[in-house]
């Protein structure tokens, strides 16, 4: 039934999806090596780490204990954040081409369209709202781009067996083909998703809710005219009493997924002269194949601390929500972001340790909010008693003709990047009129480089820290990228003067990972050193 | 924690009253049920106020 490596032959070539086992020069070397970064897991998270980290020069060593990239149907949705992180470790446009583009999202009800929801309704932004993808293109994607980028170690059937974990650093125990050995590292980073088994190994408690329901999840592969858009069915006649969502993949794949119920028996569901029937009333039709059918139940819950010492968690090893609103690879890639620049800086010895803390605090901020939000959207797709399933019926037949009830009616809240409530942000000493507050991801905006081709904002920000400026610019120190709208590139379109509120001698001290630090209408020099040590966790 | 209004708001009491229970006429258990659902959404939606909806209902559950 699950044929999963058709899909995969599909989209990926000319991306590999298998890889070899290769004899590291760590083993059999009669001492045990030192690295300064261990990622274990190379899924999306610990890919988009070890790249971020390859590219700011520190090396990574990356074990995964499988030889291939799994198959099966998993994330599809990668949000536009996501996406201007791809872009920036240089993989945006590969995920962009192979993705299919969409914004839109209707909402049915029984019979009839209720309303239709647009994302991303403003133009000039360089990413959409969303692309989908599967999850093992985007890997095979990373994996290619891991393979290229200098300093990063990608060893493949390596399994973490042990891990013994100091005040220093942390020793891991390793099983291959060849057999064990083990490493030293300075910090190790845990992104062997839900299942985590380091999580396992250091005996952390994982604590949560568990959803009392059942939904099917499945690929069809077939021809159709649907518009690329999210449609997601409340009680449809072809499904009775239960949700449904039809979303479009790339190649002519098309992702269902199918609420069943706590009693349904996922044994049963998973047989193909089930499932097929099932989908087949969905449709309206039988010319389609099944390419992949998996039976979920789904989970809320992480680790009460991302940092355990020299040992930290991202991802699904450290959070896991429920699919509606795509916020598990979404958040996972923007921890890796997060910690990215930190513990380069801290392994540089450019920023003190405890800028790892704020990377709990940060994310674990973060986390709390994906789960607040898929926990919300979980229990109205699935109310849990009489009055929550009265109240939904109600939104649904408010929702017909009174927008308040389209608010509250929830499909899934689609993933929208955190603002931090960090100590790394300055606070305001001016006023300012925008949502954008320090912490908050920056905003995009069209503009008109140096040389007059045309381009995004975010698309000409470093990755480092950066002062942005508009007009005259501010002293500013040294080792302080500035960027100055009107020299260095031209807000063509007053957008970004517009999203930012600025005026003439405004400024924005941006974040590595493009988030805003602080912001001044007419800064002075030690303003901005003192709103840098803070960012740097020197405050 | 709002301070919830809970003295008399209306010119004529008996009228609000009368609207309210004249709208379950005939109705079912579950039809009464589902109107109050409606009609709670609806009110809440023009009160606006989580604090005050917040408070609103403690001062209902604490009955």
């Amino acid at each position: 039934m699950a044929q999963a490596n058709q899909t995969a032959s599909m989209n990926t070539a000319p991306f590999p999806t298998r890889f070899a086992y290769a004899r590291s020069e760590d083993q059999g070397a009669g001492r045990e090596a030192h690295h300064p970064v261990v990622v274990i897991g190379a899924g999306p998270v610990g890919l988009a780490l070890a790249i971020d980290l390859g590219q700011r020069g520190i090396p990574v060593v990356v074990l995964d204990d499988a030889d291939r990239i799994g198959d099966g149907s998993r994330a599809i949705c990668f949000a536009k954040k996501t996406l201007e992180i791809f872009d920036r470790l240089g993989v945006g446009k590969p995920m962009l081409e192979r993705g299919i583009t969409w914004n839109v999202g209707r909402v049915f009800h029984r019979d009839a369209e209720l309303y239709a929801f647009d994302l991303l309704p403003e133009t000039g932004h360089g990413m959409p709202a969303f692309i989908n993808l599967p999850q093992f293109t985007v890997e095979a994607i990373l994996v290619a781009k891991a393979k290229a980028t200098p300093g990063v170690d990608l060893r493949w059937k390596n399994r973490v067996v042990g891990i013994d974990a100091t005040s220093s650093g942390a020793s891991v125990d390793i099983e291959t083909p060849d057999g064990l050995y083990r490493i030293n590292a300075d910090y190790v980073v845990a992104c062997d998703g839900a299942r985590s088994p380091t999580r396992a190994l250091m005996g952390l408690d994982f604590a949560g809710r568990v959803f009392e329901d059942r939904f099917l999840i499945a690929d069809v592969r077939m021809i159709a005219n649907t518009p690329t858009e999210r449609w997601f069915w409340f009680d449809p006649p072809f499904h009775g009493g239960k949700s449904a969502l039809l979303h479009r993949q790339p190649d002519d794949i098309w992702r269902i997924d199918l609420q069943l119920g706590w009693d349904a028996d996922p044994e049963h569901e998973k047989r193909p002269e089930i499932v097929g029937p099932r989908i087949a009333r969905m449709l309206g039709h039988d010319r389609f194949a099944l390419e992949w059918v998996s039976i979920y139940t789904f989970q809320c819950r992480r680790l009460e601390q991302f940092c355990h010492g020299r040992v930290l968690f991202a991802g699904d090893a450290a959070h896991q929500v429920s699919p509606f609103g795509a916020r598990g690879a979404n958040s996972g890639i923007q921890d890796a972001e997060n910690l990215a620049w930190k513990l380069a800086a801290v392994v540089k010895g450019d920023a003190k340790a405890a800028l790892l803390s704020s990377y709990d605090v940060e994310r674990g901020q973060a986390a709390d909010e994906n789960i607040l939000n898929s926990s919300r959207a979980t229990d109205f797709i699935a109310p849990r008693h009489a009055g929550a399933k009265r109240y939904r019926e109600a939104v649904l037949n408010l929702a017909v003709d009174m927008p308040f009830a389209r608010r509250m009616l929830n499909s899934g809240r689609l993933s929208t990047p955190t603002s931090y409530d960090t100590g790394l942000s300055t606070p305001d000493i001016d006023s300012w009129t925008t949502a954008t507050r320090p912490g908050s991801p920056m905003p995009d905006a069209p503009v008109v480089r140096a040389g007059g081709e045309s381009d995004f904002f975010l698309a000409m920000l470093p990755a480092t820290a950066c002062l942005v400026v508009f007009g005259p610019a501010p002293e500013t120190p040294d080792d302080l990228a500035v960027l100055r709208v009107g020299t260095d590139i031209v807000d063509c379109e007053g957008l970004l003067a517009k999203r930012l509120d600025a005026t003439p001698g405004s400024a924005f001290l941006l974040r590595p990972d493009h988030h805003l630090a602080a912001r001044w209408r007419h800064p002075i020099h030690d303003q901005i050193l003192a709103a840098l040590d803070r960012l740097r966790g020197k405050a | 924690m709002s301070a919830l209004p809970t003295e008399n708001r209306f010119a004529d009491p008996d009228a609000a009253y009368a609207a309210i229970v004249d709208a379950h006429e005939g109705l079912s258990e579950a039809e009464s049920a589902a109107f109050d659902a409606r009609l709670v959404l609806i009110l809440a939606n023009v009160i606006g106020d989580l604090a005050i909806l917040r408070a609103a209902i403690e001062a209902a559950r604490k009955r």
